[in-house]
């Protein structure tokens, strides 16, 4: 686990004034998908090994959700976005 | 003069003489002096026992890694067992006391252990304690645990303070030795920002130690040099007593500084000790190395110890361990302590080298044995002579000390705290940290190098690079030096000896465990461990494992590098709990909330309950009242009969703003808020994405686009993350903010028949059904403009009642003013008590209910799922036939067949006549009270088809209190079910 996130917003930050939510790389499914897809968004997870996109929240800092992309194996954080905005990228792509 | 102190030497202040006691007799040392070097001084070389032998032990070492000489120091609150005394810095009244000895440290009943180690070798545990079963638990286990560890805790509170901190540098030098000051100087003269943390008192590592000269200088003049010029540079931070003692992920290090742990008299208002976490771009690691004992009989003797401990005593201290030591040398680095002692005039017994061309430029008086090995020393609690066997015959020599030069091992723990393994070399002899590390540059001793020269050199060089890669240009302080004597083939152990030959002295682990371990097929260094105990407890194996490695590979017939060494882990030595707690202790373990009415619940008499961080008013008791239940009938009787006033501030509250916000609302809630006009409330149910209810509350729509959530006081802070997360990670298109405003408003209920009459005169607006109708809200003026608040017409407790809400620093004045407007009226402060009470029975849920496993239909709520809206949180798996199923447990009221019988939340619901069985069991009781309305206790249920089984009888088992109540199924709603009073 990393011992500094640097926030897009507020630069480097302790872990400790961020909570984790869950996998990043999930969208969530359209209202009207069919159920398999709505198990799969809810209940099944990968444990991966290696780069992981995860939701982290500056619950202590500035309150907004990112996408920290971490190794799960070297702990190495390769990027951390702003949730909204990789939404936003991954609606456009 | 102490009887071992030389009478000159040293760097300890001869002129201020410092009293101390060990196991209550006083002694005296110096300024300067660490607990060891005083006992030494003093002719002390006794000062432990060991774990399992209780044989008599001295310190082995003169430093961080000493395994032996653990005492106890300090009284009452401030014991500290288990505290090296070779780091323990003396101060005046220390009082210490020795360990793991009865009756006393010189006559110990315990070394009868001794004579029983034939049972006792490598895994005599998993061997012994087999038979017969039952003795495990009653007898075995107690035994083991009494015998187990060396000091004693103390149970009494630690007076003492402590605090954390961090700090940020460019450079993080550990160690303040040759290498680590070298580093520290270029870096400093760079511009860099420097911290450099070094365990000891003084800076300065081997320097301290060493007489000789470093390229014409002598050593603590170097010293003092450098350490004058890196206190001129304000970008340099030298953190003495200050141990590095993990490296984390991302450059984080964490130190613990002990600030006031050699002071006699503790200031309160300082702590005394401080735990960084440092933040460094980059760290040289120049931690050095550490001197390996040699392996031979009775290597454990007190006034056996490694040579660069004795040279320590002698110069560092001027104490002498010994009227005529001998010196047992695999390494040239021992001739330059024979010299020392010379010097000072000690006739050395012997130099016993194994080497055959070992010691090729000795010039000094003592004999040289080549070829030669120290099979056993001999004595009881201290050194009398060797054993010597040269040329094939045994020689036994006076000698009352014993040097071990057994090679050097570099000190790589923290190179290896982020999972990296060390790596062995043969030219080295030793285990080195890994390369490529990130971050990490490993320099002078800790990367093998010898002489302090070459070290010197090493740590400026690897400064210089490590600046320019950080972006600073910096020059190195010292130039190149060659490296003086090279490792000698390592001696893992002396075979052919009598005595018993430790590998790890803190745990007495001796050859022979290893050798029994690898027969035992217990070879692997892993398996090793645990199995000898190898490298466990206070030491970890700091000064033994590489030894232990090396036997073990000797025993498998493989190099070194094949057996590897077990995992390093942070800490690097022991650090206190309370350094780890900082300021984290009793009150200020966790932050006390206090709503904004907390000083006028306290004046009405509140008794507090604690809810989270929050002090809720739980009931006001009156003169008379004896019990909680009397006063909490009375607040519910007088509410439901009059009014009464609850303070509701703790529910959390989110002001919710933007052009979208109302579908933002309609997306969370499962019910729609697009359409609630302003100036309404409504009560909303937000479900998690699974199906199931998450939370609960009612949200006003203030203004078009502004809106006043409010949730449980539980889920305050999990509802704001949760909206925050919904925002800007699932719907980031839609305009809409948030502002937590829990804090901003003190928000209280004033319940019952008058409530309105009340309220009427203190809010300015027209309260009459038609202005303010129910579930009504509004901004409000009060005192005639004094003041805006919100008011909203809703009910928990089914009264006719209203929630005022006033900006926080006006609430117990708007609180007071209400207690007396409705003091003619009767009113009262009622509590949550009360307020639970009446919410049963008025059939309204809470997280009671709202437990994670129910969904709407489970509490009767499933006509206000949306069946229009195309999304919502939840919607989707909320469809899954299992949660639509009619047999799932459902709400329902219960109450006893007579009146006269109670039963408690938790209680299971079976069917009349059913056994108490698993399969049998149809739902349980999820709140209950004794309603003081109805005159009986009541309870909500969730139970199997429950709505479909009013009227029927149920028992309700109690099987942790053995109870059986006759129930019935009711409805959830016990007064009022056509809400007239709600509508009043």
């Amino acid at each position: 686990m990393a011992s500094l996130i640097t926030c897009p917003h507020c630069g480097p930050r302790p872990k400790e004034e961020f909570s984790i939510r869950s996998d990043a790389s999930l969208t969530r499914p359209a209202p009207d998908a069919d159920a398999e897809t709505w198990h799969a968004y809810v209940y099944l997870r990968d444990n991966s090994r290696g780069r992981h996109r995860e939701y982290w929240h500056h619950a202590a800092g500035c309150r907004r959700w990112l996408v920290v992309e971490r190794d799960t194996q070297t702990h190495v954080v390769h990027s951390v976005t702003d949730a909204a905005d990789a939404t936003r990228t991954r609606g456009a792509a | 003069m102490t009887p071992f102190r030389l009478p000159a030497g040293g760097r300890i202040d001869r002129s201020h003489k410092i009293g101390f006691s060990f196991d209550g007799r006083a002694y005296y040392g110096h300024a300067g002096d660490t607990l060891a070097s005083a006992l030494l001084a003093n002719g002390v070389s006794l000062m432990a026992r060991s774990f399992k032998y209780h044989r008599p032990r001295g310190p082995v070492t003169a430093g961080a890694s000493e395994p032996n000489a653990l005492v106890t120091i300090g009284t009452g609150g401030r014991t500290e067992p288990n505290t090296r005394a070779t780091v323990a810095e003396l101060y005046e009244g220390l009082d210490a006391v020795s360990q793991n000895r009865w009756p006393s440290l010189s006559f110990d009943i315990g070394s009868v252990n001794s004579l029983l180690s034939p049972v006792l070798g490598a895994g005599f545990y998993y061997k012994t304690f087999m038979w017969p079963a039952a003795f495990w638990e009653k007898v075995y286990e107690p035994l083991i645990r009494k015998a187990a560890g060396l000091g004693r805790a103390t149970y009494e509170a630690d007076p003492d303070s402590y605090e954390k901190c961090w700090a940020h540098c460019d450079l993080l030098v550990i160690g303040g030795g040759a290498a680590g000051l070298s580093a520290a100087v270029t870096a400093a003269r760079a511009g860099a920002r420097v911290i450099v943390a070094d365990e000891q008192a003084e800076m300065g590592g081997w320097l301290l130690s060493e007489s000789g000269v470093i390229d014409g200088t002598l050593a603590a003049t170097v010293l003092a040099g450098l350490l004058f010029e890196l206190e001129g540079h304000p970008n340099v931070t030298l953190l003495s007593r200050s141990t590095v003692f993990g490296w984390y992920d991302d450059g984080v290090f964490g130190a613990v500084e002990r600030v006031q742990k050699h002071v006699p008299r503790i200031d309160a208002n300082r702590p005394v000790e401080r735990l960084w976490r440092i933040a460094a771009r980059h760290a040289i690691l120049a931690t050095g190395a550490e001197e390996r004992p040699l392996v031979f009989g009775g290597n454990d003797i007190p006034g056996v110890m490694t040579a660069s401990a004795m040279r320590t005593w002698l110069t560092r201290y001027g104490v002498a361990a010994g009227k005529n030591p001998a010196i047992f040398a695999n390494d040239d680095s021992a001739y330059a302590l024979a010299a020392d002692l010379e010097a000072a005039g000690m006739a050395v017994a012997a130099i016993v080298d194994p080497r055959a061309d070992g010691g090729r430029d000795w010039t000094g008086r003592a004999e040289v044995l080549r070829g030669a090995v120290v099979t056993d020393a001999h004595g009881g609690k201290a050194v009398e002579a060797i054993s010597v066997r040269v040329n094939g015959t045994l020689r036994k020599i006076a000698a009352d000390a014993l040097a071990m030069a057994g090679g050097f091992s570099p000190v790589i723990h923290l190179s290896c705290h982020r999972g990296a393994k060390p790596v062995w070399s043969e030219e080295k002899a030793a285990f080195l940290a890994p390369s490529g590390l990130d971050g990490l540059t490993v320099a002078g001793g800790a990367a093998a190098l010898r002489g302090l020269g070459a070290v010197m050199a090493d740590g400026a060089a690897k400064a210089a690079s490590v600046l320019a890669a950080i972006g600073f240009a910096g020059t190195p302080a010292f130039a190149s030096a060659p490296e003086e004597g090279g490792a000698a083939k390592p001696l893992w152990s002396v075979p052919g000896t009598k005595g018993k030959a430790f590998v790890d002295y803190q745990n007495d682990v001796h050859t022979k465990d290893l050798g029994l371990a690898v027969r035992e097929g217990y070879g692997h260094v892993e398996l090793a461990k645990r199995y000898t105990t190898n490298g466990m407890a206070t030491d970890q194996g700091k000064l033994g494992n590489v030894n232990a490695i090396g036997i073990l590979a000797e025993a498998r017939g493989v190099s070194p590098a094949e057996v590897g060494t077990t995992t390093f882990r942070p800490f690097y030595t022991p650090v206190s709990f309370g350094a780890l707690a900082g300021t984290s202790r009793g009150k200020h373990f966790q932050p006390v909330r206090q709503s904004p009415l907390h000083g006028w619940a306290k004046r009405n008499g509140a008794t507090f309950v604690e809810t989270g961080l929050w002090y809720r008013s739980a009931w006001f008791p009156r003169a008379g009242e004896t019990t909680w239940r009397e006063s909490v009938d009375r607040e519910v009787t007088t509410t439901r009969s009059a009014a009464g006033l609850c303070d509701v501030s703790t529910l959390g509250k989110i002001e919710i703003t933007g052009r979208d916000a109302a579908t933002f609302l309609d997306r969370v809630y499962c019910n729609g808020f697009a359409k609630l006009p302003v100036g309404k409330a409504r009560y909303g149910l937000m479900l998690r994405e699974d199906g199931f209810i998450y939370d609960d509350g009612t949200t006003s729509r203030l203004e078009e686009n502004r809106y006043f959530m409010t949730t449980t006081t539980a889920y305050a802070a999990g509802v704001m993350a949760h909206l925050e997360f919904c925002a800007q990670a699932l719907w980031p298109e839609l305009d809409v903010r948030f502002a937590s405003v829990t804090d901003e408003w003190a928000q209280m209920a004033i319940a019952g028949p008058k409530s309105r009459e009340i309220l009427s005169a203190i809010v300015d607006a027209d309260l009459s059904d038609a202005a303010m109708p129910f579930l009504g809200a509004k901004t409000v003026t009060l005192g005639g403009g004094a003041i805006e608040a919100r008011l909203f017409r809703i009910s928990f407790s089914g009264e006719l009642a209203y929630e005022l809400a006033v900006p926080a620093g006006y609430g117990e004045a708007v609180a007071d003013a209400i207690m007396e407007a409705g003091r003619v009226h009767g009113i009262c402060a009622y509590g949550v008590e009360a307020l639970a009470v009446m919410r049963i029975e008025k059939g309204h849920v809470t997280h009671n209910e709202i437990n994670g496993t129910v969904v709407p239909a489970d509490l009767g709520f499933g006509r206000m799922v949306s069946a229009t809206k195309a999304d919502f949180i939840g919607r989707a798996m909320l469809a899954r036939e299992g949660l639509t199923d009619l047999d799932r447990p459902r709400l329902v009221g219960v109450k006893p067949v007579d009146p006269k019988d109670g039963f408690r939340t938790g209680s299971h619901i079976l069917a009349e006549g059913a056994e108490a069985t698993l399969e049998n069991d149809q739902g349980y009781v999820s709140s209950s009270c004794y309603s003081p309305s109805l005159g009986h206790t009541i309870g909500l249920a969730l139970v199997k088809r429950g709505p479909e089984r009013l009227g029927e009888r149920v028992q309700i088992w109690n099987s942790l209190r053995g109870e059986f109540t006759m129930g019935v199924l009711t409805s959830p709603v016990f007064i009022d079910p056509d809400n007239a009073r709600l509508h009043g």
